[in-house]
């Protein structure tokens, strides 16, 4: 087993000929939230599809390595994407809801997973929106279309949708770059919270936001990982001159 | 230059002007003491205002970089050193304060033979010296030279304790002179609590360059 709940191993990761990803090691512990910074393109995003393969819808993408999932590889033959996506949710940087109710949003993942139970149902909707800190907002309206609530609970609803599946671990690409102040504080307070039950792994280009919410940060640089650290070493004291400059802001 | 790096240049700036009052006013206060200088004296004690609302300023502005730039690592490390350095220079004025009012008390002047022997002045120098590389230091990131300050409080120790053997020896001969001979005890623990402070400077130094926390370790160099 490894000590690892969500690795990779050597991976390298190709857009056609471009290499997106240089040979990536790197592991998340368990109930642990590690932060990826990093310039504009220097392959975040990338780097978090590899664990729910959603890079594998992507024509030409061609990868390299172990990616693991309580030590298993995700990416061998017999390995089902849909079982891969069930224990791994994602949350977007722009909220993603559909043009459904709040209830249905959040209760779309058991229905398609064939769950038909309705108190099961209700049950696990009032526990995901709980858990993601909405209920007391929403819970006299459930029937109201997702789109009518404002951006913050949006993106609340959608850690709702993505925590119903009752996965263990939980992607996040820049979950709160289009909230205002009071939204993301309310983000980041979830994430505080989420990660006594889930491991979870977010992209943010806020450096103080990765500073507040993770154990562990990664800074990656054109497609590398320069260095991977406790946060509060990293942003005291970062080992390598690139990283310095970059949480420093004197980057290029 | 970046907006951050110019603030972060104005307070080394401001931890500059600090420096160069403290090492004034204690030049000062023992100028004062040793030719019983009162008008000195009394200048020290109205300068030390001034070194008060400098170390205010620079608090502030700390505070100000702080809740406005959220710095890190050397930056942040930069902030906090400045923070401390200027806490340990206002220690250095609040003693070359209490120099100069041993200087008011005296009713007369201090005994010649005995100046000569103590060579006040001497300690006086190399202190300015060890503020001034000291600022030096700061100013330019230069661990290197804050290093050296540990090499120079050696001399400076050795001068301590040959001091106060000369103020205990000189105390039977002189019982009409207990008092002024107190004081005299006194600026020389003074003068080796600014050695002290020196080298404290000199670790918050190397602690923002280096990242290296250098207090309570016994091996400085
Ligand atoms: N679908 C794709 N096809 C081809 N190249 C891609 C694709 N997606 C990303 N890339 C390239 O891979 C590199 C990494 O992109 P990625 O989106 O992972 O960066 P990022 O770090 O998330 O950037 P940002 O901070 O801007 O979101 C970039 O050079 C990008 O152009
Ligand atoms: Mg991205």
């Amino acid at each position: 087993m490894s000590y690892f709940k969500i690795e990779t191993r050597n991976v390298s990761l190709y857009y056609g000929n471009t290499q997106a990803l240089k040979n990536i090691t790197l592991g998340v512990p368990e109930n642990k939230v590690v932060a990826i910074i990093g310039p504009s393109g220097c392959g975040k995003s990338t780097y978090l599809r590899l664990f729910n393969r959603m890079n594998d819808m992507i024509d030409g993408v061609r990868v390299e390595g172990e990616v693991l999932l309580n030590g298993k590889n995700i990416y061998a033959d017999g390995v089902r994407v849909e079982d891969v996506r069930k224990r791994v949710g994602m949350v977007f940087q722009k909220p993603n809801p559909f043009p459904k109710s709040i209830f249905e949003n959040v209760a779309y993942g058991l229905r398609i997973n064939g769950v038909t139970n309705k108190r099961y149902i209700e049950e696990t909707v009032e526990r995901a929106l709980r858990q993601a800190a909405l209920w007391d907002e929403v819970k006299d309206n459930l029937k109201k279309s997702a789109l009518a609530l404002s951006g913050g609970q949006q993106q609340r609803l959608c850690i709702a949708r993505a925590l119903a599946v009752e996965p263990s671990v939980i992607l996040m690409d820049e979950p709160s770059s289009a909230l205002d102040p009071i939204s993301n504080a309310k983000i980041e307070e979830l994430i505080w919270e989420l990660k006594k039950k889930y491991t979870i792994l977010i992209v943010t280009h806020n450096m103080q936001q990765a500073a507040r919410v993770s154990d562990w940060t990664a800074f990656f640089y054109l497609g590398e990982l320069i260095e991977y650290a406790e946060t509060k070493d990293l942003f005291t004291n970062p080992r390598n001159e690139k990283t310095q400059n970059y949480i420093t802001g004197r980057f290029g | 230059m970046t907006h951050l790096d110019s603030e972060l240049n104005r307070l080394k700036g401001e931890i500059e002007e600090m420096g160069n009052l403290v090492r004034h006013q204690l030049r000062k206060s023992v100028q004062a003491l040793v030719h019983m200088r009162k008008d000195l004296a009394r200048e020290v004690l109205f300068q030390e205002r001034r070194i008060n609302a400098t170390e205010l300023k620079i608090d502030r502005d700390c505070e100000n970089i702080m809740a406005l730039f959220n710095p890190v690592a050397i930056d942040l490390r930069l902030v906090f050193a400045a923070f401390k350095i200027n806490s340990h220079l206002e220690r250095m004025g609040d003693h070359s304060k209490g120099i100069a009012s041993y200087a008011l008390e005296l009713q007369r002047p201090l005994p010649e033979d005995l100046l000569e022997k103590l060579e006040l002045f001497a300690a006086v120098d190399q202190l300015e010296q060890m503020i001034e590389s000291n600022i030096m230091a700061f100013r330019d990131g230069d661990s290197a030279k804050a290093r050296k300050i540990f090499q120079s409080d050696g001399q400076l120790d050795a001068w301590n304790r040959k001091a106060i053997q000369i103020v205990i020896d000189y105390f039977p001969q002189h019982p009409d002179r207990v008092a002024d001979l107190l004081n005299v005890n006194s600026t020389v623990r003074k003068l080796e609590r600014i050695g002290d402070l020196n080298k404290n400077i000199a670790e918050e130094i190397i602690f923002y360059v280096e990242a290296h926390v250098l207090k309570h370790e016994k091996e400085k160099i």
